[in-house]
């Protein structure tokens, strides 16, 4: 029975980092590029918050190796950026659950914030990227969407008993 | 319920070095590219089901447009093609002229590119970089270096390429320089992208060089890359700074850089040794009879 859980529980996290794959390469008008959340990012933070037993840094390693792959960039940025997010993440997970929202929508952009910080910086160590302070913006939006992400994933994970 | 912090660290520690050890390797090894292409593949799924939305748009537009509309665009495009027509039949007879005229000076013909039409799965997601994912690849020869134009100049050349997939750097890309000239002179340039989707940069032009905003740049050639004489971009601003040595001057492309959807790979004669000419099959009758 709790095998069969934990293979029904794998699918939904699965499922649901699939779907931050696809929310992060969906074509959108070039005015709107920057409001793009991290979706990646977020998902994994809402696991590691709430599975931190299950979901930690190797996680965040292969799902950055993948979001690299799939965005053609520098590999291991993505890789680099989320093993640091999953980490500072674990370390705060008892404390971020007792967070409200909107204290938990300021520590995401924080932590997508990092995010951000070390894939510009590999970037910059292979083309010169622009020096403008507007790789930020993603982490604003990131911190808008969470209550929903939240809220979404915390749905998904009661009703479907992910533990 | 409880996390080990040690082993916490420990695994922190060692998926760092990992994703260090990869950055290291992408930029410093040139052998990784065979790993991505394989990975390329498995990717494309993702770009065609992300596509998804945008494809159902089309096939409601091409099904649920009305008959009016489609009269007016059956219309519009037989015109257009009217036009095209006329025009073709001047070329025809210009490009006779042209090639008798360069055997006359003894140089190299202008060979006619083949081309082969493709169509955009996915852009890229990240703004500071321009890229777009193409639905033709290996399976359909395009390689690494492969021009790529769309009905109205050149967009960039293919960085990588998987199975059906390939990915096409774009020329505004800051990582992008083109050699160019200036058709009306015939002066020669680099055309450097700079980040954004409509501007060019020329860079170390002289102050004294013959550019004057209205411009076309076409492809020079030179570098082996892209072939003679596709249009790149038009001047749009140039200034002479008199404490600065090169002139600045600025570019639109003349490519739609982001609203094309159907482009053109161009196949060039000597562009990349590695192609290989798949053997017509008249040759090969012929030889057996």
């Amino acid at each position: 029975m709790v095998v069969d859980m934990g293979a029904q529980g794998l699918w939904v996290i699965m499922l649901s980092f699939l779907a931050a794959f696809l929310l992060s390469i969906l074509p959108m008008p070039a005015w709107l590029q920057w409001a793009r959340p991290e979706w990646v990012a977020l998902v994994l933070i809402y696991w590691v918050i709430a599975l931190p037993h299950r979901i930690g840094v190797s996680v965040a390693f292969v799902a950055g190796t993948l979001l690299d792959v799939l965005e053609g960039g520098i590999l291991g940025a993505h890789a680099l950026a989320l093993v640091v997010v999953a980490y500072v993440a674990t370390l705060l997970h008892q404390r971020l659950r007792m967070f409200v929202v909107w204290q938990q929508a300021m520590m995401v952009f924080i932590l997508v914030g990092i995010n951000q910080l070390i894939c510009q910086w590999v970037h910059s160590l292979g083309t010169l990227g622009d020096r403008s302070l507007s790789f930020l913006l993603p982490a604003v939006f990131s911190a808008l969407f969470w209550p929903w992400v939240f809220a979404g994933l915390r749905h998904l994970r009661r009703h479907y008993r992910v533990q | 319920m409880f996390v080990k912090d040690s082993s916490a660290g420990a695994r922190l520690v060692l998926w760092t070095i990992a994703s260090l050890a990869l950055i290291f390797a992408d930029l410093k090894l040139d052998n990784l590219n065979t790993t991505r292409s394989l990975l390329g593949g498995l990717m494309a799924p993702f770009y065609w089901a992300a596509d998804v939305p945008v494809r159902v748009a089309n096939w409601g537009e091409e099904n649920f447009s009305s008959r009016t509309e489609l009269i007016e665009e059956n219309r519009r495009l037989k015109s257009e093609a009217l036009m095209l027509k006329a025009r073709a039949q001047k070329m025809a007879a210009l490009s006779a002229g042209n090639t008798r005229l360069r055997a006359l000076l003894n140089s190299t013909a202008l060979v006619q590119d083949d081309v082969l039409v493709a169509e955009l799965i996915g852009v890229s997601p990240d703004p500071q970089r321009h890229y777009v994912i193409l639905n033709k690849g290996r399976a359909e020869n395009v390689y690494v270096g492969q021009p790529l134009i769309d009905a109205d100049g050149l967009m960039g050349q293919v960085i990588e390429v998987s199975q059906r997939t390939s990915r096409v750097l774009l020329i505004s890309d800051s990582s992008h320089a083109l050699p160019v000239q200036i058709n009306r002179s015939g002066v020669r340039a680099i055309a450097e992208g700079i980040g954004t989707l409509h501007t060019l940069r020329l860079r170390h032009l002289p102050a004294t060089t013959d550019v004057r905003v209205g411009d076309l740049l076409v492809t020079s050639g030179l570098g082996d890359r892209y072939p003679v004489g596709y249009p790149v971009a038009v001047v749009s601003e140039v200034q002479f700074d008199p404490g600065q040595a090169f002139a600045n001057v600025s570019a639109v492309p003349s490519a739609a850089l982001n609203r094309s959807r159907h482009v053109l790979l161009v196949f060039n004669e000597g562009g990349d040794e590695s192609i290989t000419e798949p053997v017509p099959p008249e040759a090969e009758e012929s030889n057996g009879g």
